[in-house]
């Protein structure tokens, strides 16, 4: 894993649906190896834009992750890129393994040959994946049979063995229990030493520990972009969030978690 | 690297992961090779000592459409399409097939029987000429329902067109051929189909040691095409196409083209059909429109559903007792088989989705079924994906 | 030039019958995302209902007029029954509806066959419908046409009626759109589902008593309606009637058209091939209620 990282870089993206314009102009930077939040009340635009950067919803703008550019690409296209992303409700192949889960992430590289053959052993890179979720003895069991925390972790363990460079999470802690959360955020640092990180998440504690740099979206534009302290001292976040400025820190959590 | 997730779940699930049967590869290889020894003793010692001529010429006419369902199983029980009209492959394969036939039995240079009795045609048609060599035909029952199912297919599937509009759709084409044929009567024998096919290959199909190589022949097939169905299923492919059905969008941001996957499938399931058709021309002796159209080819769906939709045996046992129960009942009680094939669709469908293969994997775990992940979605990812 | 409106009109027409047929769908299909196989045998339940007035009430400009609102209820009874004995319970499996209901279809076509015997039945049609009306300009257009092209146009603009100012109308519009916050607002979603069902199926009865005018009467005259009654739904787009509305009279003039340039059969390829041409163009239909697309 010693390919370099590489940073998202959005510049003036437009989304609308039927004359509602879901994302305004969102203009971000996020940096090679960083752990992004985006966060914002409902309707702020974060799982559109995360559908925008994924190919999965028409945009205009500008999306480059490194030096190749997103937009205009199919999905599967920037997937292989190196652009991975999981969905707000857990959405692993429940009827198949751990094993066959991971397998299949770890496939879209392989020809026709490989693939018409039968799977013997685990790869490499599913092996240690399974590792890092802590899954490994859970390999033969079939994903719908997990707990709902354990899902997560498979998802993210997907991306992994995708080899994903670029890691879009769409609420990966909700539902999860304090320990579940903990270790999720820890998974989160250690993959994002070779692995540029973003996390929708409305959950404040959550962010307070393990987000390096916020984005707060509003109405489908950018409201404020910086470190933990620094957003939650904007008084325009507050004003978004409560309808008038609190005391810093608590604002955001009244309404979201 | 160290490992971070404890696995907290554990601890406050004292429940074992499910125990599944510790089947190694080479205790599935020897169930594999062992069933398929039975089969084949079954088809090709117990069938022809135990049955009369007339009945294995009949069991050569069901396997031939276990073929089909092979193949709808394949697609759909696995891949989630629910291809209506597979009726149309068999009739093309069907139709390639005989039509190189009924050139043969005609001679070289003459036309076949029917074009002379409409008398609309002073030469053969120039889209029939390359059926006279064996050469150009055999490929052809393959080949073209293969080629038809990737156009449609790739049409189809690259624009997301599925669940049930790709099942009206492929209905569609199922209505669309049979039209076509009967219009074209001149050319194609419209509504009688083509008939009274006499020869195979210089064998006289009239003679019952003919029939029962025909029947060899047929039976040989369906064993290596459940072979082949076997590997697909088994393979990395067979995993991913379960992926696609279960979770298309998902497949597609792990960097794979659905479409692909699902086409491939479509495809195989087409040349099946294919070849059942072209089989079933020498051993039933005639090819209408009748065989192919939207009735027969949802016919061939309802033994998939009965027998076990995404199960590999499922499929062909299913096909074969329905159309043997359809033999033996319409000929004495045409309406009560009616009544009794509809009853059938909705009970198993409705009531038992998994087929009466789910009946015996209930009986093997004796744990309680568990409900399959097509059964598990949401109403709204439902009509989402539809 | 006579011609060409000549062909118009016969695309019209053919238009009208197929969005007769096709507008029940549209609500149960459509709104519902019900696949009903068996709405070909609800046409047919129609048809032998204008057949069977016909014995009781000699007058046949009567018995058709008696026949519509008795065919509506009839078909949609049928439709509410088979709601609520199985389609009910398989909403989450779109698929599997469509092959019960094809069973469904199987049992009512042979029960046609038990009770009015294989061959086909005819009707009368009433005196005056017989006839042909000669437009200025040579056209000549039968009665009985220019009548299901009233009826087609009477059943949309009463449905769409229905549907935008009734209160039922609400709440189906509520429940197809987004049937939890329907439900945890008080509307009762199983009701309105089966009102639904009732009134689709009712205008399937409908289109059964308009075919009488055109042909026989038998018992697999459904399943040669269903797929071209589908097909207009799909190519129009689910949720919206003005879908259906377009492409039954875009296909109805492209297979008239088709038809008087080649022959029936190459027509109905033809429309085949046009169908998944658009459906390359549109997947989603002609008319769509765009959602995001993954959850």
């Amino acid at each position: 894993m010693t390919e370099q990282l590489h940073g998202l870089y959005v510049r003036d993206l437009r989304v609308s649906f039927d004359g509602f314009t879901a994302v305004d102009g969102v203009s971000l930077d996020v940096a090679p190896g960083d752990i992004r939040f985006l966060i914002g009340p409902n309707g702020a635009g974060k799982t559109t834009l995360v559908d925008a950067v994924t190919g999965l919803v028409k945009a205009t703008g500008s999306v480059r992750f490194g030096d190749r550019e997103l937009l205009g690409r199919p999905v599967h296209r920037i997937s292989r890129l190196g652009v991975g992303r999981t969905f707000q409700t857990s959405t692993v192949f429940e009827e198949l393994t751990v094993l066959q889960n991971l397998d299949i992430a770890a496939g879209a590289r392989r020809g026709w040959a490989t693939l018409l053959r039968r799977r013997h052993g685990v790869p490499d890179e599913v092996a240690e994946a399974l590792e890092v979720i802590g899954l490994a003895s859970r390999a033969d069991q079939l994903a719908g049979t997990l707990a709902h925390g354990q899902k997560q972790w498979l998802e993210i363990g997907m991306l992994l063995v995708q080899d994903a460079r670029l890691l879009l999470l769409d609420e990966p802690v909700a539902g999860m229990s304090h320990e579940e959360r903990d270790a999720t955020g820890q998974l989160l640092e250690q993959v994002s030493r070779d692995r540029t990180v973003v996390v929708i998440e409305h959950d404040m504690d959550f962010l307070r520990r393990f987000a390096r740099t916020v984005t707060v979206l509003h109405a489908g534009k950018v409201l404020s972009e910086g470190t933990v302290a620094q957003v939650q001292a904007d008084p325009r976040v507050q004003e978004v969030y409560l309808g008038h400025p609190v005391d810093a820190g608590t604002a955001p959590t009244a309404t979201e978690a | 690297m160290t490992t971070v997730a404890r696995d907290p779940v554990t601890a406050a699930d004292p429940t074992p992961p499910a125990a599944k049967p510790a089947a190694g590869p080479s205790r599935h290889r020897f169930r594999a090779v062992a069933g398929f020894a039975f089969g084949a003793a079954l088809l090709f010692a117990v069938a022809p000592l135990l049955l009369s001529d007339f009945r294995l010429s009949l069991l050569a006419k069901y396997l031939c459409v276990a073929m089909v369902a092979i193949g709808i199983g394949l697609a759909w029980g696995r891949g989630g399409m629910l291809a209506l009209g597979q009726g149309v492959f068999f009739g093309l394969g069907g139709y390639a097939m005989a039509m190189h036939l009924k050139l043969a039995d005609a001679g070289p240079g003459n036309m076949p029987d029917f074009m002379l009795l409409y008398g609309q045609l002073d030469e053969l048609p120039l889209w029939w000429r390359p059926f006279a060599s064996p050469w150009f035909a055999l490929p052809a029952t393959v080949l073209l329902p293969m080629a038809v199912a990737f156009v449609l297919g790739s049409l189809v599937f690259r624009r997301r067109v599925r669940g049930a509009y790709f099942a009206i759709l492929s209905q569609a084409l199922a209505a669309a051929m049979v039209i076509l044929l009967i219009g074209q009567q001149g050319t194609t024998g419209g509504t009688n189909g083509l008939t009274d096919i006499q020869g195979f290959f210089g064998y006289d199909l009239d003679d019952p040691v003919n029939q029962r190589m025909v029947y060899f022949i047929i039976a040989g097939t369906l064993l290596a095409l459940l072979a082949l169905t076997r590997h697909l299923m088994q393979s990395r492919y067979g995993e991913l196409l379960v992926a696609v059905r279960d979770g298309e969008e998902r497949v597609r941001f792990l960097g794979y083209d659905p479409a692909t996957v699902k086409l491939v499938a479509y495809v195989v399931a087409a040349g099946m059909a294919g070849l059942a058709g072209a089989l079933f021309v020498p051993a039933v002796g005639i090819i209408s429109p009748a065989m192919i159209g939207i009735v027969p080819s949802i016919e061939f769906v309802i033994g998939v559903a009965i027998g076990g939709r995404a199960t590999l045996l499922g499929p062909v046992l299913g096909a074969v007792a329905v159309a043997w129960a359809r033999t033996a009942l319409s000929e004495r009680f045409p309406g009560t088989w009616t009544y009794l094939q509809g009853l059938l669709f909705v009970v198993v469908v409705a009531f038992l989705p998994g087929g009466l293969a789910s009946l015996v994997g209930l009986l093997r775990r004796g744990d309680g079924e568990r409900r399959p992940g097509w059964l598990r979605r949401s109403r709204r990812t439902e009509a989402e994906a539809s | 030039m006579t011609v060409l409106i000549g062909q118009l009109f016969t695309g019209v027409s053919i238009g009208a019958v197929l969005l007769l047929i096709a507008l029940g769908l549209a609500l149960t299909f459509g709104q519902m995302g019900v696949i009903n196989m068996a709405h070909g045998e609800f046409i047919m339940a129609g048809a032998y209902t204008t057949f069977v007035l016909q014995q009781v009430i000699t007058a046949a400009g009567w018995s058709l007029l008696i026949a519509l609102p008795v065919a509506f209820v009839v078909a949609g009874a049928m439709g509410v029954l088979l709601e609520i004995l199985l389609i009910r319970r398989l909403y989450a499996r779109p698929l599997d509806t469509l092959l019960v209901t094809w069973g469904v279809s199987l049992i009512l076509q042979q029960l046609a066959r038990d009770i009015f015997g294989s061959p086909n039945v005819q009707t009368r049609a009433p005196e005056l419908l017989t006839g042909n009306i000669a437009l200025p300009g040579g056209i000549t257009v039968a009665n009985n046409r220019l009548f299901i092209l009233a009826l087609a146009g009477g059943a949309v603009v009463a449905l769409t009626v229905a549907l935008r100012v009734t209160p039922l109308g609400r709440r189906i519009r509520a429940v197809v759109q987004n049937r939890d916050l329907a439900a945890v607002s008080g509307i009762a979603t199983a009701r309105v589902d089966r009102m639904t069902f009732f009134i689709g199926s009712g205008l399937a009865g409908i289109a059964g008593v308009a075919l009488t005018l055109l042909g026989p009467i038998g018992p697999t005259m459904g399943t040669n309606l269903i797929i071209d009654a589908f097909l207009v739904v799909v190519v129009g787009g689910i949720g919206q009637l003005k879908g259906t509305v377009i492409v039954a009279f875009a296909l109805g003039v492209l297979q008239a058209s088709g038809e008087y340039l080649t022959t029936l059969s190459v027509a109905k390829v033809m429309v085949f091939v046009a169908i998944v041409a658009f459906l390359q163009w549109r997947p989603q239909g002609m008319f769509t209620l765009r959602t995001r697309s993954l959850a």
